[in-house]
């Protein structure tokens, strides 16, 4: 039997597009809709043999197969017992799950954190310092006439970010730039064409000449058309560099030069230098120009800005940027937000709290100090004793000197599939895929909250995240108690 | 004249194979292909005298890992080069956090060479090379 389920929320990235359509057959999904190829691929591998099927727990250097009570036993053991344990992950599971999470952490006096540490954390601490002037994917689809995209590439990591929300989308008051977008892929196809048939008449092809200088070209007269127009500031020409009006190619650790010239250029300031950053500064201008005389302008950025050299002092300049431009016209800023619920998990453990990342409840009150409390530096510097992950792949995603002393202690695992961590973890358990097998809320990257659907059933006896962490939970409040009593 | 070594900056981030990759499963194909692998610039390559998909080893101060050259299909970007993110890239990524709690990932410095007769070691060799599990 066939059934349809409409208004589907995809739990992938930040986008968290919520129109997708699943098409079930005998209990399985069969078909999908609308999603871009990372949809498509969580929803019908779903079910694939890197599937983790029953709880796990290392034996004699070996993973066997054990019950979810002896596994949920053993880790709220190591949980109880431990000093000073790690609790990270979270950002690609519901909210509810991320509240067990936070009780968890205060309960057993650990240090709570997620995935924005490794991600946008620079960008929490830049809006804790300068404030954020943002707005919602919603207005931008209707209003954004000029969108950039700095230090991100939504074509490979945000697939749908452009069609649904930005350049390519059909707003109340802004037309979509798909057509004019497609007519420039035709062109440019017919030209290759007539290449390639140049190329055949002469018989001996000449190989293809290697660009060997990066060269920033002129703006093209298009950017100061009426409509949307799109242009993308990267180290390297991305996919949504080719689909742009406007590229600037930045020298790579010098983004927040770049971004201080365009500044001093929209405060009407004169440059004493021909370039910056490798961009000449009458380009520079003309880009400003596009900048100022836009009705409504927003720039989306990414880890570009907030991995490389500045870091939060990147996002600090950007969002200073913005205040700016607001003096002479309307823009906003909005961060990209990598998993699909990471702001929920920043929001979960604010409102929870207090902070949004690196929560330190070791001493009884949550305290917070991001280079301190945040989880990389707890494991370089060698502090932690144990270690909960919850969704999450640190063993494929730290750097590899913070792994050995995450692997070094008793670490427990919950994850839907098999992946690095579970690999070397010592507790692993199956869970319901969120979004697909348990239904919850996330958080979408410009804030807003959204209802996940549960659209099959999970593999039979297995458990969603927020119970086993309910039931870890339980179980260490009954370990600690017996503690308590053997004490006294 | 074909160089022994390049001096070379690091890149991480995304690309759509990894993200498809990494939603079909971490020990899926997919993800090792795209994941094991490096965008070099077209450039560069040819100062090493390597041609696409050669394995290369890339260096930094925090250990060595090879890795499979791909020539980076969108104009050019000398003296860089781009691992998806994964844990072959992360088995020589900086981990200095700056004292902000995030690492490095982008701005490495790195050195690249041609291994074409080393392999590429699979997640359990890499993990097991890497922690003894």
């Amino acid at each position: 039997m066939s059934t349809t389920v409409n208004a589907v929320t995809c739990p992938v990235c930040g986008c968290l597009c919520d129109d997708i359509e699943l098409t079930i057959e005998n209990g399985v999904i069969a078909k999908v809709k609308n999603g871009c190829a990372m949809c498509e691929s969580k929803f019908l591998s779903y079910k694939n043999e890197h599937r983790n099927k029953t709880p796990l727990v290392r034996k004699e250097g070996k993973l066997v197969p054990v019950s979810y009570d002896e596994a949920i036993h053993k880790a709220a053991e190591i949980l109880a017992n431990a000093n000073y344990p790690i609790l990270y992950g979270w950002s690609s599971t519901d909210c509810e799950a991320q509240r067990v999470g936070v009780e968890l952490a205060e309960e057993v006096g650990g240090v709570l954190d997620n995935t924005a540490v490794v991600c946008h954390g620079p960008s929490i601490l830049s809006v804790q310092e300068v404030g954020i002037p943002t707005c919602t994917l919603g207005q931008i689809r209707h209003r954004a006439d000029l969108v950039i995209y700095w230090g991100c590439d939504p074509w490979s990591a945000h697939p749908r970010h452009l069609e649904r929300y930005t350049t390519f989308t059909e707003g109340r008051f802004e037309g979509s730039e798909w057509k004019e977008y497609m007519n420039k892929v035709k062109a440019s196809a017919g030209k290759k064409k007539l290449l390639s048939l140049e190329r055949r008449e002469i018989v001996k092809r000449k190989p293809e000449p290697i660009i060997e200088k990066v060269t920033v070209n002129k703006p093209p007269e298009t950017l100061s058309k009426a409509g949307r127009k799109l242009i993308v500031i990267d180290v390297r020409k991305t996919m949504t560099a080719e689909v742009a009006d406007y590229f600037i190619q930045v020298q790579p650790g010098k983004d927040y030069e770049l971004m201080l010239a365009i500044r001093a250029l929209v405060k009407d300031h004169e440059l004493d230098v021909d370039q910056v950053a490798g961009v000449p500064v009458e380009y520079l201008e003309e880009l400003v120009d596009a900048m100022v005389n836009c009705e409504f302008g927003v720039i989306f950025f990414g880890m570009g800005l907030t991995q490389s050299a500045g870091k939060f002092r990147n996002v600090d300049v950007a969002i200073s940027l913005i205040r700016d431009l607001n003096r002479r016209t309307k823009f906003a800023i909005l961060p990209m937000r990598g998993h699909f619920n990471v702001t929920g998990a920043n929001t979960v453990s604010t409102w929870q709290s207090g902070y949004p990342y690196s929560v330190d409840f070791s001493l009884g009150y949550p305290r917070y100090n991001p280079g301190e409390t945040s989880v990389v530096d707890v494991l370089l510097r060698k502090e932690s004793d144990a270690a909960l992950i919850v969704a999450s792949d640190p063993a494929s995603n730290f750097p590899r000197k913070a792994v050995e002393h995450l692997v070094a202690n008793p670490l427990i695992v919950i994850d839907p599939h098999m992946n690095a961590t579970a690999l070397l973890g010592d507790v692993v358990f199956p869970a319901a895929i969120v979004g697909i097998e348990k239904a919850g809320t996330a958080y979408r990257m410009d804030h807003v909250p959204l209802p996940l659907k549960k659209v099959v059933e999970p593999p039979e006896g297995i458990l969603s995240d927020e119970e086993i962490l309910s039931r870890i939970l339980e179980e260490v409040r009954v370990i600690k108690s017996q503690k308590m009593q053997e004490a006294a | 004249m074909v160089q022994q070594k390049l001096r070379v900056t690091l890149l991480t981030g995304r690309t759509i194979e990894q993200g498809v990759g990494k939603e079909a499963g971490k020990g899926t194909k997919e993800y090792f292909e795209s994941t094991s692998m490096c965008y070099m610039d077209a450039g560069d390559m040819k100062k090493l005298g390597i041609k696409n998909n050669t394995n290369i080893l890339v260096t930094t101060s925090n250990g060595s890992v090879v890795l499979r050259a791909v020539k980076y299909p969108r104009g050019a970007m000398p003296g860089l080069i781009y691992i998806p993110y994964g844990p072959w890239a992360n088995a020589i990524c900086s981990s200095n956090t700056t004292g902000i709690g995030t690492p490095s990932f982008k701005g490495t410095p790195a050195e690249v060479e041609p291994a074409p007769d080393k392999p590429i070691l699979t997640l359990e060799e890499l993990l097991r090379s890497e922690f003894g599990r």
